[in-house]
């Protein structure tokens, strides 16, 4: 483990992604979600939504890349809780922060937990904690 | 209410004495080739989940991502779910009750080990709990919760909370209350006028002293000086004396902006009122004056807008093919 104390209050660079149909249509199939509200926007709109939007499984993929970017590859995932708000549908723009605001010791293993929100222009789309464990030297 | 209540949480009780549904195998095992559709998609660059160097560093070959836990045992197209699932059925329950609504507002995970390549999950799934009714921004509902293990044979690789608002959907606000519009005051003078309006006549009112019509009502004729009152019904055709388009402050009961003209009726008196298409729709902005739909002379008749039982306002409907 690293001889480096942990840093709390570190500040995560920020992340902007443009939702695109694309991106919505392309992640539902690859996560084989194939609920219609994720890939047909007349039926999305017929039930009441403005379009189609991003799936739970896929904002949790995203949360996760965002993070591993920042951790680097050789970090490891334990945990992440997301609270789900705002649609992010086509046309709009994700934009992630992040923040490390806790760090826990548990066994051998120093988990960093960091706050993520990825908001959109309706608000906030997804609120999340992620515990991650940074390699050995990487938490200078 | 209250026997809906009862019902629902008799039913979560039932499914959740179930307990852990038994293992459901994924369709396949943890494979590259879903890895790669999967990374290609979310655009996750992260080296580990692919066959290179890093991946042999760090885990010895390549892993899938944590976040991909619960894609291996997604159903896929197949619409049927086996009799066991708990979210299915108690989102039938919830279905039957009313609360046909459904919003994802938790998704918890914990990863117990990366996934390998080869390695075959099964799922398990049982209800947690359901609690409400709660009252939400979207509507009344439930909240559903229902917890997911994921193994490879008996060892526990992850877990998922998840979480769903199931709801009925509250009353959309599609524009201003009508009946939160300002009331006229009414008197003995003015009474016959709403009188009128309530059903569907627009009456004015005639002096019995020299026949003389005026508008608004009044006590005493402007003419002749007589107290002695009457009314006549008018046809309620005439034409825009002038008008104007209310953008701002906002108006109780009125959806912005309002267009109001001053009308010269046939008979020669004026009244005020909303302009309205020819179908009594509100005019929308576009098809109003500055798309000269309406100007000074546009041909009117009246309608009635009923608010409720104690108010009928007359408006003012521009005639087809009317406009100059």
């Amino acid at each position: 483990m690293s001889t480096t104390a942990p840093q709390v209050e570190h500040q995560l660079p920020p992340w902007e992604l443009p939702v695109t149909t694309t991106l919505v249509v392309s992640t539902a199939l690859a996560t084989r979600d194939f609920q219609d509200v994720h890939h047909d926007r007349d039926l999305a709109v017929q039930r009441g939504s403005k379009d189609i939007f991003l799936n739970i499984l896929t904002t949790t993929g995203l949360v996760q890349r965002y993070v591993g970017e920042w951790a680097g590859h050789a970090a490891l995932i334990r945990a992440c809780e997301l609270r789900l708000g705002a649609p992010a549908y086509p046309g709009d723009t994700l934009s992630f922060r992040g923040t490390v605001s806790e760090v826990l010791q548990v066994g051998v293993e120093t988990r960093q937990v960091v706050d993520v929100v990825g908001s959109v222009s309706l608000g906030d789309h997804v609120t999340a904690r992620v515990t991650v464990v940074l390699p050995a030297g990487a938490q200078a | 209410m209250s026997d809906t209540h009862d019902w629902i949480m008799e039913q979560a009780s039932l499914l959740r004495d179930r307990g852990e549904t038994t293992p459901r195998p994924a369709r396949d095992p943890v494979n590259q080739p879903q890895v790669h559709t999967w990374l290609e998609a979310i655009g996750d660059p992260n080296p580990v989940y692919r066959d290179t160097p890093e991946a042999t560093e760090v885990h010895g070959g390549p892993v899938a991502p944590p976040a991909m836990a619960q894609v291996w045992t997604m159903y896929g197209l197949d619409p049927h779910r086996p009799a066991d699932d708990p979210l299915h059925s108690m989102m039938q329950v919830m279905d039957e009750a009313g609360f046909t609504s459904v919003l994802g507002t938790n998704c918890d995970q914990t990863y117990d080990r990366y996934l390998r390549p080869g390695d075959h999950v099964t799922v398990t799934t049982r209800l947690e709990s359901v609690v409400g009714p709660k009252r939400t921004g979207v509507g009344e509902g439930y909240f559903v919760t229902t917890r997911s293990t994921w193994r490879v044979g008996d060892e526990q690789v992850a877990t998922m909370l998840f979480r769903v608002l199931k709801y009925k959907p509250g009353p959309r606000s599609s524009g201003p209350d009508p009946s939160s519009t300002v009331r006229p005051a009414r008197n003995r003078d003015s009474e016959f006028f709403w009188e009128g309006t309530a059903v569907g006549e627009l009456r004015i009112q005639r002096c019995n002293g020299c026949g003389a019509l005026r508008h608004p009502p009044g006590p005493m004729c402007p003419h002749c000086h007589a107290t002695d009152q009457g009314h006549v019904v008018s046809p309620g055709r005439g034409h825009v004396y002038s008008y104007v388009t209310h953008h701002a402050p906002q108006v109780p009961g009125k959806q912005l902006p309002l267009l109001l003209a001053v009308v010269e009726l046939d008979e020669g008196v004026r009244m005020i009122g909303e302009l309205r298409d020819g179908t009594g729709s509100r005019l929308e902005p576009l098809s109003g004056p500055d798309s000269g739909a309406v100007e000074i002379g546009t041909p009117v008749e009246v309608g009635f807008e009923r608010i409720d039982d104690d108010l009928t306002l007359a408006v003012w409907r521009v005639v087809d093919g009317g406009s100059a």
